[in-house]
C-alpha cells in the first residue's frame, strides 16, 4: 500500500503559556503528488482526517492510502475524532468506504449536502467500473458504501460544528465542483485552515472561493497549478470552441472525457450557448444516464452555484440544455459530426475509453482533454504524446485522432493561491497535491511575499509546525471599571493603555483582578508600611501661618496634584499628611512630620527632599 | 442592559437590545392588521364600492365624506391602506448597529427602518428568510402599485376628530405613525444591507458581542438568536414551532443556560390544532367543490401554503377531486415555488433526503408537471383565458384588502355555492370580510398556527431554564375573550417581565467578567499569585494583555518572627551602633538612639518614624521589604 499524507497538528493541553505546536502527517497523496488526498492533521489533541482519496493511477492496493500509518491493529475510530470531506471527486472521497467499513471507522464524516448527495453515486459508478467490468474483488460493495453513507453528517456552509466540546469546524465556499469545501477546524485558539481543491475566479456556473481573515495557525492548500498563472479564461474557451468548431465543419467527431457531475456543466453552459449562437446543427450528447441526474443535482443545490444563475434560475434553468441529448452507445458508430461528452475524465475506464478506440483511428477526429491526468492512465499517456497504446489481450491502439489538453479544472492558480493567503493571513503555510517542483518555485513565492512559512511535506511525512497560542484570562469588570474611571472618560478603542492588576491562577482558570480582591480571596493580609519623616525648618512664623505657607509654597509648585489643607491643622498633598510643630525654647525651628505609606513612596520622598530647603521668602502667610 | 420595545404585537415583535455598548435590533415586523380600517382595493372598477356613501357625523358637524364610506355599517377609510409602524421615536435608529431577523414575517418594516432614518449597520438574515422575504414585500409593493390610489385620507386621524369616529375607527391606535406602502426602490436598498448567515454560524460583533442564528422549526430560514458574550447569554425565541412540517427542526438545545430569554411569536390561535384545522381544511374544500361551487384561500405566497400543498396532493386522488382545477395566483406566485425546491439544507430530514435522490422536495412540483396546479402571476392575461370553474384559487392578500383576492370576493361574493376559507390566523376573518357585506357566499375559519402554543412552551421553558423570561404582556394574562383560561398564559417562577409597546426595561444582570487573551510573551505564568501591569489594547477586535513592565504595590507579611533579631544585626556600613529593642503585644519596637530612628514591626504594618536623613530611610525601606512577599 502507498503511504497516506497526513499532517499532524499538535497543540498544547492544559494553560501552560510555552508555544504550542501543530503536527501535521501528510498520509497518501496530499503530499507531493496530485493523485490523491488524505491528509491527518493533530491540533489540541485531536486527531482530524481531511479527505480520503483514492489514486486513479493504480489498479492494486495502492490505490488507497495506508491507514497503517495510523494504527498498526484494525479499527481507526479511537485514533480520529472526525473525518472531513472537502468535495465529491474521487481523489478526495473515494477512499472513504474502505475506510470506513473495511479498515473500520464508526465517528463523524462531515460533507456539504450536496457531496453527500453525489459521493455515493460517484463511489457506486466507480465500484461497477472496477468489480463488474473489470472483476476485481477485494474492493467495497454497494452495502459498504451505504452503510459508510449512514455516517456522514450534513455541514452548511458558515455553520459552526462543534464536533465535541473543544473541536470545532466551519466550512466555506470553495467553487471548483457544486459543493466543495473549505473547512476550518479549530481548538482553542488555534486553528488549521484545508482548503481542498478550490477556485478563485468564478466560472460559468460556480462562484469563486471565499474565506474571511480568520487567521489560522496554518493554511493547508492545494497546488495543482502551484506555477500555472492560467491565461484569461475568455481565451481559453475561444480557442475550446474555435477548435471544437473546426472539427464539427470538416466532418470530424470531438470526444470530451469528462466526470458527470463538475467541469461537464461548465462546459456544456458553454456549447449549448455557442449553438444557440451560432445555430448549429452537429449533435451534442451527454453519455450515461447519469447525466440527466447530475443536472437535476444542479438545479435542486442551485444555491451553490454562482450568483448569476442564482438569480436567474425562476425565468431561465441554465441546466435544462436544449442542444445536449442523451446518448446511447450505437451513436458512437453513426456518420457524421458529433460532439460526445463521456464519462470518465481520464480516460480509464467506462465509456470514454470505448468511444476513444472506436475513434481514435480517424486523424479527422479530436479528443479535448478538460482536467488533469494522473500519471498511468490512457489520458496521461496520450498527453505525453504517445501514439501507440498496449490495450488489454496484448493488442496496440494507433492514435491518429487530434489530442488537444486544455485546462478547465477549476483549480486556483499561483494568483489564486496568493489571493486566498491574503484573504486568510495565515501564520504558516503548507502546500499539498502538487508537484515538487512547481511547489518549490510556489513555496518561495509565498516566503518572499508574505514572510510566513512555508512547508510542503511529502508523502508520509510528519511536518510539525510550532504554534504560539493566546491564554485565555478572565478579567474583574470591577476592575476594569475602576481603571476606565482613573483614566477619565472613554478610552479610544484604538489605543493601548497600561493598567494594574492581579493575575489568579486557581481551579484552571486565569483570572485578572483589583489587588485587594486577591488579597481577599486568598485570605491575606496587606502589609502597611509607612514612613514619617522629621524635616527641620527655620521659619519665624507661628505654627499655622507657617503651615498655611507650606499649603501655598506646594501648590504653586505641584501642578495637578490634589492638595488639601484640613482644618484639624494638617496639609494633604494626596494621601500625605504634613504637620507642624515647633518647642516653646525654639518657636523658629519648626518641626515638619511626613507621612506616607509605601505606595506614594516617590512622592513622599520628593516632598521631604523639597521641604528640607526651605520655604521661599516672599510667600504670603494666607 | 436594556431593552426597548418599538412593537406592542406579539407576533410581529420589533425590540432593541443595548448590550456591552452595541445596539441590537431584533425583528422589524410590520403590524398590518391596520389596514383592516380601509376600503378594498378592487383590481377592476367596483360599482359596490364606489357607490357606497360618505360618512357624516351625526349631528352633521364633521363631514369626512371624502375620506370615510360606511358599508354594512362600519366606517372604513377611503384611502391607499397603511401600516403601523415600529415606534421611531423611542430612540435614534441611527444609532442601530445591528438588525436581526428571524423570519421572513417578522422582516417587512425593514425598507421603514433602513431607510431615511441615518442607519448604517448591518442585518443579519439566513439566506431562506432573504429570499422569501424579498419576495413578500415585492409582492405587498406590487399589490399597491396595481391599483394607485390617488387620494390620501389625513383628516380622519386628528386626534380631536379620530374620538368622535364610530368604532373600530375611534379605537385605531397609533394612527399617526401609519404609513403607506414603500416602493420597490426602498426595499431594494433595505436588503442589500443583508448580510447571509447560516444555522450555527458564529457571527462576532465588535469583537464584544457573538450572536448565533438556531433553526427556530417555523418556517424556511427561520431562526432564534443566540446573543452572547463569554459570561453573559441572552435567547431571542421568535416565531418557533415544535410540530413537523416542512422545515428544519427546533434546535432547543443551544437555548440552554440563558440569563435572559425574550420570548415572542407565540401562536395566535391558542386552541386551535393546526392537524385538525387542516381536516376541516380538506372537507370544506371537498364539499363545497362536490356542490359546484368555487373555494377561496386567501393566503400568504409562502409558508403554510407548501404545506397545504402538499396535503391536498395527498388528498385530491383519494377525494375524487383529480380533475379539479387549483389556481395559484401571486406575482410572486412562480419564484415561490422555484424557491421552495431549492433550500434543502433548511428543510427537514424527509424532505433532505428526496433531494438526495435527486427529487424535489415538495411534491407540489409534480402538481405542476401534472398539470392540476397552475399559477399565475395576477387574474390579468394568461388566467383569465384558462380559468375554468369549479375551481379553488389560492391568492392573496389575507387581509382581503388588496390583490387578487379582492376580485374573487366580488366575483363569487354573492353565491351560496362558494366558500371562502380562511387559513392564516393573522386577521379576524370577521374584520375581513366586513366591507363586503351583505355576503351569500359561505365562511369556514381554520386558521392554521403552527408556532409555539402556551403547553408547549412552558415545557420548553422548564427544559432550557433561562434565569429570567421577556415577554409581551399578552403572554401574562388569559386572552380577552377567554378570561378564565388561565392555562393560555405564561405562569413562571420567577414571573415574566412584562413589555408593551414604548416600554424600555432594565434586564437584571450582574456582569462581573470580561475575556481577554494572554498573549504568550508575557512568559509563563510561575507562580500562583502574580502582580502585573497590563497594556490593554484591541487588535484584532479582542483585548490582550501584553507586556509586563515593572510592578510594586501590595505586600503581604511573609513571617516577621525573627526578623527583630535580624536588624539587630544591621550592616554597620551605616553607621548603626546602637539599637535598643523593646516588646510590645503585637510585635517589636526598635530604637535606633544615636540616629533618633524608631521601626515599629507589626504582623500587618511596619512604620518607620526617622529624619530627613534619606539614605538611612532607604536603607531601612530595602531592608524591610526583603522580609515582605510582593504580589
Amino acid at each position: 500500500m502507498a503511504r497516506v499524507p497526513k499532517v499532524l497538528l499538535r497543540g498544547l493541553l492544559g494553560l501552560a503559556v510555552t508555544p504550542g505546536a501543530v503536527t501535521l502527517d501528510v498520509l497518501e497523496g496530499a503530499g507531493q503528488d496530485v493523485g490523491r488526498s488524505c491528509i491527518l492533521v493533530s491540533i489540541g489533541g485531536k486527531n482530524i482526517m481531511l479527505d480520503c482519496g483514492m489514486h486513479m493511477g493504480f489498479n492494486d492496493d495502492r490505490r488507497f492510502p495506508d491507514f497503517s500509518y495510523i494504527t498498526q491493529q484494525g479499527r481507526l475510530t479511537e485514533f480520529l475524532d472526525c473525518v472531513i470531506i472537502s468535495h465529491f471527486h474521487l481523489d478526495h472521497c473515494g477512499a472513504l468506504p474502505y475506510m470506513s467499513e473495511m479498515v473500520g471507522y464508526d465517528g463523524p464524516i462531515y460533507m456539504t449536502h450536496p457531496t453527500k448527495a453525489i459521493c455515493p453515486i460517484l463511489l457506486e459508478d466507480f465500484r461497477k467500473i472496477t468489480v463488474d467490468k473489470k472483476g476485481e474483488t477485494n474492493f467495497f460493495t454497494s452495502q459498504m458504501i451505504k452503510d459508510c453513507m449512514k455516517k456522514v453528517v450534513p455541514l452548511n456552509l458558515h455553520q459552526t460544528v462543534q464536533v465535541d466540546d473543544e473541536l470545532e469546524i466551519k466550512a466555506y465556499y470553495a467553487g471548483h465542483v457544486l459543493g466543495a469545501a473549505m473547512v476550518q477546524i479549530k481548538v482553542g485558539s488555534e486553528s488549521v485552515v484545508y482548503t481542498g481543491d478550490y477556485n478563485m475566479t468564478p466560472d460559468r456556473h460556480l462562484g469563486a472561493a471565499w474565506i474571511d481573515k480568520c487567521r489560522p495557525d496554518i493554511l493547508i492548500s492545494e497546488s495543482t497549478y502551484a506555477t500555472t498563472i492560467r491565461d484569461s479564461k475568455r481565451c481559453r474557451e475561444r480557442d475550446f470552441l474555435k477548435k471544437v468548431h473546426e472539427t464539427v465543419e470538416r466532418g470530424g467527431k470531438v470526444l470530451i472525457p469528462v466526470f458527470a457531475l463538475g467541469r461537464a456543466q461548465e462546459l456544456c453552459i458553454l456549447l449549448e450557448t455557442f449553438w444557440e449562437r451560432m445555430n448549429m446543427k452537429a449533435p451534442i450528447y451527454f453519455s450515461t444516464g447519469l447525466t440527466e441526474k447530475a443536472n437535476h443535482y444542479y438545479k435542486l443545490f442551485i444555491t451553490w452555484t454562482n450568483q448569476k444563475i442564482r438569480k436567474t434560475f425562476v425565468q431561465r434553468n441554465m441546466f435544462e440544455f436544449k442542444h445536449i441529448k442523451a446518448f446511447d452507445r450505437s451513436y458512437a458508430d453513426n456518420p457524421g459530426p458529433m460532439v460526445v461528452f463521456a464519462t470518465p475524465g481520464m480516460l480509464h475506464a467506462g465509456q470514454s475509453l470505448q468511444i476513444f478506440k472506436k475513434w481514435a483511428g480517424n486523424e479527422k477526429n479530436m479528443i479535448i482533454m478538460p482536467g488533469y491526468c494522473v500519471q498511468g492512465t490512457i489520458g496521461h499517456k496520450i498527453l505525453n504524446g504517445q501514439k501507440k497504446l498496449e490495450m488489454e489481450n496484448r493488442q496496440t491502439l494507433e492514435v491518429k485522432l487530434q489530442v488537444e489538453y486544455m485546462s478547465f479544472s477549476a483549480h486556483a492558480d499561483a494568483k489564486g493561491i496568493m489571493q486566498l493567503i491574503r484573504m486568510a493571513e495565515p501564520r504558516n503555510m503548507l502546500l499539498v497535491h502538487g508537484e515538487a517542483k512547481k511547489m518549490e518555485f510556489l513555496k518561495d513565492k509565498i516566503e518572499q511575499e508574505f514572510t510566513i512559512n512555508c512547508f510542503m511535506p511529502a508523502n508520509g511525512e510528519t511536518t510539525t509546525v510550532i504554534t504560539n497560542p493566546s491564554v485565555p484570562v478572565d478579567i474583574s469588570l470591577n476592575l476594569l471599571k475602576r481603571e476606565m474611571a482613573l483614566g477619565g472618560p472613554l478610552p479610544d478603542p484604538k489605543k493601548p493603555r497600561t493598567m494594574h492588576g492581579t493575575l489568579i491562577m486557581k481551579d484552571n482558570s486565569l483570572r485578572l483582578v483589583t489587588p485587594e480582591q486577591a488579597l481577599k480571596e486568598l485570605g491575606l493580609n496587606e502589609h502597611q508600611l509607612r514612613f514619617t519623616c522629621r524635616v527641620q525648618l527655620q521659619d519665624p512664623h507661628s505654627d499655622p501661618d507657617t503651615l498655611s505657607r507650606i499649603y501655598t509654597h506646594l501648590k504653586s509648585v505641584l501642578k495637578g496634584y490634589t492638595i488639601q489643607h484640613l482644618p484639624d491643622g494638617t496639609v494633604m498633598v494626596e494621601s500625605i499628611v504634613i504637620k507642624v510643630s515647633s518647642s516653646a525654647e525654639e518657636p523658629n525651628t519648626k518641626v515638619l512630620l511626613l507621612s506616607w505609606s509605601y505606595q506614594d513612596e516617590d512622592l513622599g520622598s520628593f516632598l521631604s527632599t523639597l521641604l528640607k530647603k526651605g520655604l521661599p521668602s516672599g510667600l504670603s502667610s494666607m | 442592559m436594556k431593552l426597548y420595545c418599538l412593537s406592542g404585537h406579539p407576533t410581529l415583535p420589533c425590540n432593541v437590545l443595548k448590550f456591552k455598548s452595541t445596539t441590537i435590533m431584533l425583528d422589524c415586523g410590520l403590524d398590518t392588521t391596520s389596514v383592516l380600517q380601509f376600503l378594498p382595493l378592487p383590481l377592476v372598477h367596483s360599482p359596490r364600492l364606489s357607490k357606497l356613501p360618505g360618512w357624516v357625523s351625526k349631528d352633521g358637524t364633521i363631514n369626512l365624506e371624502k375620506e370615510l364610506k360606511e358599508c354594512a355599517g362600519r366606517v372604513f377609510v377611503d384611502s391607499q391602506p397603511e401600516f403601523c409602524l415600529p415606534e421611531k421615536e423611542l430612540l435614534d435608529l441611527s444609532t442601530i448597529d445591528v438588525i436581526l431577523i428571524s423570519n421572513y414575517h417578522c422582516m417587512m418594516a425593514l425598507p421603514y427602518i433602513t431607510e431615511h432614518t441615518g442607519f448604517t449597520g448591518t442585518v443579519y438574515a439566513t439566506e431562506p428568510t432573504l429570499q422569501i422575504g424579498r419576495l413578500l414585500m415585492e409582492e405587498l409593493v406590487n399589490f399597491m402599485e396595481r391599483v394607485p390610489k390617488a387620494q390620501s385620507a389625513t383628516c380622519w386621524k386628528y386626534k380631536e376628530i379620530q374620538r368622535l369616529l364610530p368604532g373600530p375607527l375611534k379605537d385605531a391606535v397609533e394612527v399617526s405613525t401609519w404609513k403607506r406602502c414603500y416602493s420597490m426602490q426602498d426595499v431594494n436598498s433595505a436588503l442589500s444591507k443583508v448580510q447571509l448567515v447560516g444555522y450555527s454560524q458564529k457571527v462576532e460583533l465588535f469583537g464584544a458581542v457573538q450572536v448565533t442564528p438556531l433553526s427556530s422549526g417555523y418556517s424556511l430560514g427561520s431562526s432564534n438568536w443566540i446573543i452572547q458574550s463569554h459570561y453573559e447569554k441572552v435567547s431571542y425565541v421568535s416565531g418557533s414551532s415544535l410540530l413537523t412540517t416542512h422545515p428544519q427542526p427546533m434546535d432547543q438545545s443551544s437555548l440552554k443556560n440563558s440569563d435572559v430569554l425574550i420570548l415572542t411569536g407565540l401562536t395566535q390561535m391558542p386552541t386551535a390544532n393546526p392537524d385538525g384545522m387542516l381536516g376541516d381544511f380538506c372537507s370544506n374544500l371537498a364539499m363545497t367543490i362536490r356542490a359546484g361551487g368555487n373555494v377561496l384561500v386567501p393566503c400568504y405566497s409562502s409558508g403554510v401554503i407548501y404545506d397545504l400543498l402538499e396535503c391536498l396532493y395527498q388528498f385530491i386522488e383519494n377525494a375524487n377531486l383529480g380533475s379539479t382545477p387549483f389556481y395559484f395566483i401571486s406575482p410572486v406566485a412562480n419564484s415561490s415555488l422555484e424557491f421552495s425546491q431549492i433550500f434543502a439544507e433548511w428543510l427537514c430530514h424527509n424532505k433532505q433526503s428526496k433531494v438526495y435522490l435527486p427529487e424535489p422536495p415538495f411534491p407540489h412540483a409534480e402538481l405542476i408537471q401534472t398539470n392540476k396546479l397552475k399559477h399565475y402571476p395576477s387574474i390579468h392575461g394568461d388566467f383569465s383565458s384558462e380559468f375554468r370553474q369549479p375551481c379553488v384559487v389560492f391568492t392573496g392578500h389575507p387581509s382581503l384588502r388588496f390583490g387578487d383576492v379582492v376580485h374573487f370576493m366580488e366575483l363569487w361574493g354573492k353565491s351560496s355555492l362558494n366558500t371562502i376559507i380562511f387559513t392564516e390566523p393573522d386577521f379576524s376573518y370577521l374584520d375581513a370580510l366586513a366591507p363586503y357585506q351583505p355576503l351569500a357566499m359561505k365562511c369556514v375559519y381554520c386558521p392554521i398556527d403552527t408556532r409555539l402554543n402556551f403547553h408547549q412552551v412552558s415545557k420548553l421553558l422548564k427544559e432550557v431554564q433561562p434565569l429570567h423570561v421577556v415577554c409581551p404582556e399578552q403572554y401574562t394574562q388569559p386572552p380577552p375573550a377567554q378570561s378564565h383560561r388561565s392555562d393560555l398564559m405564561l405562569e413562571l417562577q420567577p414571573p415574566p417581565m412584562p413589555y408593551r409597546r414604548c416600554s424600555v426595561l432594565g434586564l437584571p444582570f450582574r456582569r462581573r467578567w470580561e475575556r481577554i487573551q494572554l498573549l504568550p510573551e508575557v512568559g509563563p505564568v510561575a507562580t500562583h499569585l502574580s502582580d502585573i501591569s497590563i497594556l490593554l489594547s484591541l487588535v484584532h477586535h479582542s483585548a490582550v494583555l501584553k507586556n509586563q513592565p515593572p510592578i510594586v504595590q501590595v505586600l503581604p507579611l511573609k513571617k516577621m518572627r525573627g526578623s527583630a533579631v535580624f536588624f539587630l544585626s544591621l550592616p554597620s556600613q551605616h553607621g548603626i551602633t546602637e539599637v535598643k529593642v523593646e516588646e510590645t503585644t503585637d510585635g517589636h519596637i526598635l530604637h535606633l538612639q544615636a540616629e533618633d530612628t524608631l521601626i515599629q514591626l507589626e504582623e500587618d504594618g511596619t512604620h518607620i518614624v526617622c529624619d530627613d536623613n534619606e539614605p538611612l530611610r532607604t536603607a531601612l525601606r530595602d531592608l524591610v521589604l526583603r522580609f515582605l512577599m510582593k504580589l
